[in-house]
């Protein structure tokens, strides 16, 4: 897969796909752990095909929210609809089949350790693609492998791969059931500038291709500004800030400016 | 007498008097609290651990994966302390059965104690260590690198693969690796009467097997299933529900190995009373 960030920065292509219909709307999110209020009042929607980067600084509640999205967690009060399914008051099994259209980028990996590369992806796949067989599984796991550009990484453990590449394998995993919406919680977090860059290019080249629509939890101004169409900023478990790139570039308000400066 | 001062007042209290909580009766009831949540916590795994456990999509290879993790990878160590065990209990007991003229009952005395008492309760308690810790960090380490909410999300349900493939893997072996280290025990106990003497093997295994009947063996196994099962059972639920940090994966193991160490001579003492009472 070509990574060429520029490429896909708010390119003309993505902005027409973007349209006015709600893929995730949540209205008075609110979420406590014990007398902890993390989540005061949180409502934001996300479009089809778009990428949404929240922002905040540690503890506002920026991994809780997506966590409340896919029923991790559960929400004190408030909705949250996906597909306009209300995921609060799903079953187990119903719930189950909505992740299947999530996929869920996980701050540390989360590979499973006792599984190869390849087992790994095949993990997710045989759960939720049941009709496919043994050639185009592996085919499948090629083409993602080749997409996250470690093809060659097939036998390997996790605990043989670097930060980066665990990055891109979980990316890899979570693509290779082909999701509507992704989310990515701290996507790079702890990774060195120029990987930082590649997975932002990656997540851009996932928007493309799979004609995916995003949640990026970043603090990360760089990744930010380089996936986002939209942004949010979080305050205190509330929405600070929703707007475009530009809006917050050029906002003279002191916690947007300590972000961008 | 020390003193408390009042930290909650409660005013219209039946006589209308104030009812005054001391800090110590305040963290009393939220011991007592914690204490209930974790008996309902217990009490709801179990409950959700059955439903899984009878549900279609059973993941018969993870079984077997674990399966071969808890019975094939534990018969190096199960085969040295069954044979030593069962070499240490004819060497302590020879010279007391010379001294009373009953050498001859050394082979049945080791025999049945070895399946009645010992082989069962010093396996359990050997996998316990092994498996109990080996299931808590496991768990615990997974839960703490998120692998375990990454399954879920996966539309995966953690308890049906992770947690009722383990307990039903721990139910089935423990039960073989005590046959298993029962039968070494005999074995070490023949090659502990050739150290004073000189015994055929066949004469001995004769000698071993004429004192045991259906009801040693019995009750023995069936309390070999409940060991593995309670062993299975809080390893997985101390891993699966460890906290957020890597020191909780410490917790997780150190707890599942002394909670189901302690439960194994429990259900051990149980199942001695019940046997008791059926036998006689």
């Amino acid at each position: 897969m070509k990574t060429d960030s520029k490429d896909s920065l708010h390119s003309p292509v993505i902005a027409e796909k973007i349209n006015d219909e709600p893929v995730i709307e949540i209205n008075n999110l609110k979420k406590s752990f014990g007398n902890q209020e993390v989540l005061k009042d949180v409502s934001l929607k996300l479009f089809n095909g778009e990428n949404l980067v929240v922002l905040g600084k540690s503890g506002t509640g920026k991994s809780v929210l997506i966590k409340c999205i896919v029923g991790l967690l559960n929400s004190n009060g408030g909705t949250i609809n996906v597909f306009g399914k209300s995921v609060t008051s799903l079953n187990r099994n119903d719930l189950g089949e909505l992740r299947k259209k999530i996929g869920f980028l996980f701050q540390s990996g989360a590979l499973y350790d006792s599984m190869t590369v390849k087992q790994n992806l095949e993990f997710p796949l045989r759960r939720i693609r049941k009709n496919l067989s043994e050639k185009e599984i592996e085919v499948k796991i090629m083409e993602v492998l080749e997409n996250v550009g470690l093809a060659d990484a097939l036998n390997k453990m996790p605990s043989q791969l670097s930060g980066g590449m665990r990055k891109r394998i979980s990316l890899a995993r979570t693509i290779v059931v082909d999701p509507m919406i992704m989310l990515y919680d701290e996507p790079t977090t702890g990774l060195d500038p120029i990987t930082s860059d590649e997975i932002s290019s990656l997540i851009n080249d996932v928007q493309k291709k799979y004609k995916t629509s995003s949640i990026i939890i970043t603090h990360d101004i760089k990744c930010a500004l380089s996936t986002a169409n939209r942004i949010v900023m979080l305050k205190d478990g509330t929405v600070y800030k929703e707007g475009k790139k530009g809006d917050f570039e050029n906002s003279t308000d002191p916690l947007i400016l300590s972000f961008f400066k | 007498m020390k003193i408390i001062n009042p930290v909650v007042k409660v005013k219209g209290f039946a006589t209308k008097q104030s009812v005054k909580l001391s800090e110590k009766t305040i963290a009393k009831s939220y011991e007592a609290n914690s204490f209930l949540t974790e008996v309902a916590n217990v009490f709801l795994f179990i409950l959700e651990l059955f439903r899984e456990t009878f549900t279609r999509n059973f993941e018969f290879k993870e079984f077997m994966r674990q399966c071969f993790q808890i019975g094939y990878k534990s018969l190096p160590l199960i085969s040295i302390t069954g044979t030593i065990m069962g070499l240490v209990l004819t060497i302590q007991s020879r010279p007391v059965l010379v001294d009373f003229g009953a050498v001859t009952m050394l082979p049945g005395m080791v025999a049945v104690s070895l399946i009645r008492e010992m082989g069962p309760v010093i396996t359990a308690l050997i996998c316990a260590g092994k498996i109990g810790s080996g299931m808590g960090a496991e768990l615990g380490s997974m839960k703490v690198t998120e692998q375990i909410d990454a399954m879920e999300v996966s539309s995966t349900n953690p308890m049906r693969f992770l947690i009722v493939t383990r307990v039903l893997a721990a139910t089935l072996m423990v039960p073989l690796l005590i046959l298993y280290a029962d039968a070494l025990g005999i074995l070490g106990s023949w090659a502990g009467a050739n150290i004073k003497g000189d015994v055929n093997f066949v004469l001995f295994l004769s000698q071993a097997f004429s004192h045991v009947d259906f009801m040693d063996l019995f009750p023995a196994v069936i309390k070999s299933f409940f060991f593995g099962a309670v062993i299975g059972l809080v390893g997985c639920y101390k891993g699966y529900n460890a906290g957020r940090g890597t020191e909780s994966v410490g917790v997780a193991a150190n707890s599942a190995v002394v909670l189901s160490s302690l439960l194994v001579i429990i259900v051990d003492m149980i199942a001695v009373q019940i046997t008791d009472m059926i036998i006689s």
